[in-house]
């Protein structure tokens, strides 16, 4: 009994170890993300709370905390409130098997490129609950084209990963990152790097893909009937997600923790800030996508996802299957 | 070995409650969430047995694909309203219930059949003509095994599911007349030569602009 509760404390330990930074990330990364945009604009974007506004997150999470949650009457009252629970629940959990170093991941499991997929693809249920739940139009119209959206630019994604797959010869993140050592795969597979990078941004409701939330049209989407700290809940949980799809991006193409070059002073700075580095270059371009490219039509996004990217994405994969056969470069033989 | 016969437990009690309630809710939208959660506990009791890449699989096409398109179905076609009406004390003579009463029916004679005959094999491994490793991840013994020896059959199964998706796309299309679609080539193509004419205009008289 004794060591089951050894097991149970270091475990709980580390995963309070990965958590909080995450959480404290997210809420810079809004600031950041809010600043970037400004910038753009010519505005100052948040400044005054703390040196450079750093703090302005916490102002908002203040005030999010003591605003009264307002539950609609007619709403299904348990779904309601399960909703953002899990929208967070599901950001949160997939950080489990990023791997932020040699060793230094809290799950190494065989399948974590899969894990990171499925979690990712579970994403869509906090939304539908959330919009289905309110019982009202626009949330309902949010949650629909939300569901439709994120179901359809998984599989673009998911036939990048496999065009990744083909070049390593195993599902787990560790032996993706050691795979490029030599070359990260966002060289030979670059259009398949925009592309996901594409896909990412429909997968995680960024401009221009944010019609779930489109408030010219929507109000605010599957968001609307909420207040308060499930409102903010919903945009951390929002947020974890991109920061998420961040470190996808950087695991499956730019080398995970790899240095860019093997030479001192490169190599001597520790993994982690290597893909912190990466995760923060991503993350600018998502908030400078934001901030330059208008919304896009609904039946543009669509066309944009089935008729352009999967056919595109899929003979990628018998182009690199080819390659690999020809010149005998198959791994795991 | 406790853990990990607790939390079989625990897993297999939440697959079992929530198939019952699938049946049993009365909301249809509930019940879809409840096959979703019985999807979860079904693939975490896979992912304990050691078949990680099954129980995955299981969540990504089930949980992340299936069930969201039965979630849209149900909310969008209010089912809720259409089974009071079946089962409402005055019912019309409709032919539902006696179809239906007639598959379950059979589905439960199959299922005694199945029961019946189902025993477990404590050798089932020894047994088996395929030669399973304990060396190589299960992601790869289905690989290996998969597209050679049974390469035949998982092509027809491949071929039979997009007969499948076709036929549903032929049935349920219908072209409608007076949809105006967006044609990029031809917005870009437009020269000005198209778009700007010189009408000679006769007094008082108007000019059709369509022609």
């Amino acid at each position: 009994m004794d060591s089951y509760f050894s097991i149970l404390f270091s475990e709980v330990y580390k995963i309070l170890f990965l958590l909080v930074p995450v959480l404290v990330s997210v809420a810079m990364i809004v600031w950041l993300d809010r600043r970037v945009w400004a910038f753009v604009q010519k505005r100052r974007g948040p400044n005054v709370v703390g040196p450079f506004g750093l703090f302005q997150s916490l102002a908002d999470a203040l005030k999010y905390i003591f605003k009264e949650i307002i539950i609609p009457a007619s709403s299904n009252k348990l779904v309601f409130v399960l909703a953002p629970v899990v929208t967070m629940t599901l950001a949160l959990i997939s950080w489990a098997v990023i791997p932020f170093g040699e060793d230094f991941v809290l799950a190494d499991i065989n399948v974590g490129i899969l894990y990171l997929f499925a979690v990712s693809s579970l994403g869509v249920y906090g939304i539908i609950m959330g919009g289905w739940a309110s019982n009202s139009k626009y949330p309902f119209l949010g949650a629909i084209r939300s569901a439709a959206q994120m179901v359809s630019y998984e599989v673009s994604i998911g036939v990048i990963i496999i065009n990744v797959l083909l070049c390593v010869g195993s599902l787990n993140l560790s032996d993706i990152v050691m795979a490029q050592q030599n070359l990260w795969f966002v060289i030979p597979l670059f259009p398949m790097f925009v592309i996901f990078f594409i896909s990412a941004l429909a997968e995680t409701n960024r401009p221009p893909f944010d019609l779930p939330e489109a408030e010219a049209e929507l109000v605010a989407g599957y968001q609307t009937e909420y207040s308060g700290m499930m409102y903010a809940m919903f945009w951390l949980g929002e947020y974890a997600n991109i920061l998420l799809m961040c470190a996808m991006g950087a695991v499956l193409f730019l080398g995970g923790w790899l240095s860019p070059i093997d030479i001192f002073p490169f190599n001597a700075i520790p993994g982690p800030f290597w893909l912190i580095f990466k995760i923060l270059f991503l993350f600018i371009l998502f908030a400078l996508v934001k901030a330059t490219v208008p919304r896009y039509r609904y039946d543009q996004l669509m066309k944009l996802g089935w008729k352009i990217f999967l056919p595109f994405s899929l003979f990628y994969v018998v182009l690199t299957s080819s390659f690999l056969l020809y010149f005998d470069l198959l791994p795991g033989k | 070995m406790i853990a990990h016969s607790v939390f079989f437990y625990i897993f297999s009690l939440i697959a079992i409650v929530s198939a019952v309630m699938v049946t049993v809710s009365k909301n249809t939208v509930h019940s879809v969430f409840f096959l979703i959660l019985d999807f979860i506990s079904i693939s975490c009791l896979f992912i304990m047995i050691g078949a990680e890449f099954l129980g995955m699989i299981m969540l990504i096409v089930y949980v992340g694909a299936v069930a969201v398109l039965f979630l849209f179905v149900v909310m969008m076609l209010n089912v809720a309203e259409q089974k009071g009406q079946w089962f409402s004390s005055r019912w019309d003579g409709g032919t539902h219930i006696p179809v239906g009463l007639l598959v379950s029916l059979i589905i439960f004679f199959e299922l005694i059949i199945v029961i019946g005959g189902w025993k477990y094999k404590p050798d089932l491994l020894n047994s088996l003509s395929i030669n399973i490793s304990t060396e190589v991840t299960n992601t790869r013994s289905i690989g290996n095994v998969l597209y050679t020896d049974f390469i035949l059959l998982f092509q027809i199964s491949g071929m039979i599911l997009l007969v499948a998706m076709i036929g549903a796309i032929v049935l349920t299309y219908r072209e409608r007349a007076g949809v105006k679609r967006q044609s990029y080539v031809k917005q870009i193509s437009r020269e000005r030569d198209e778009g700007v004419h010189l009408v000679e205009a006769e007094r008082n008289k108007g000019v059709k602009i369509d022609a």
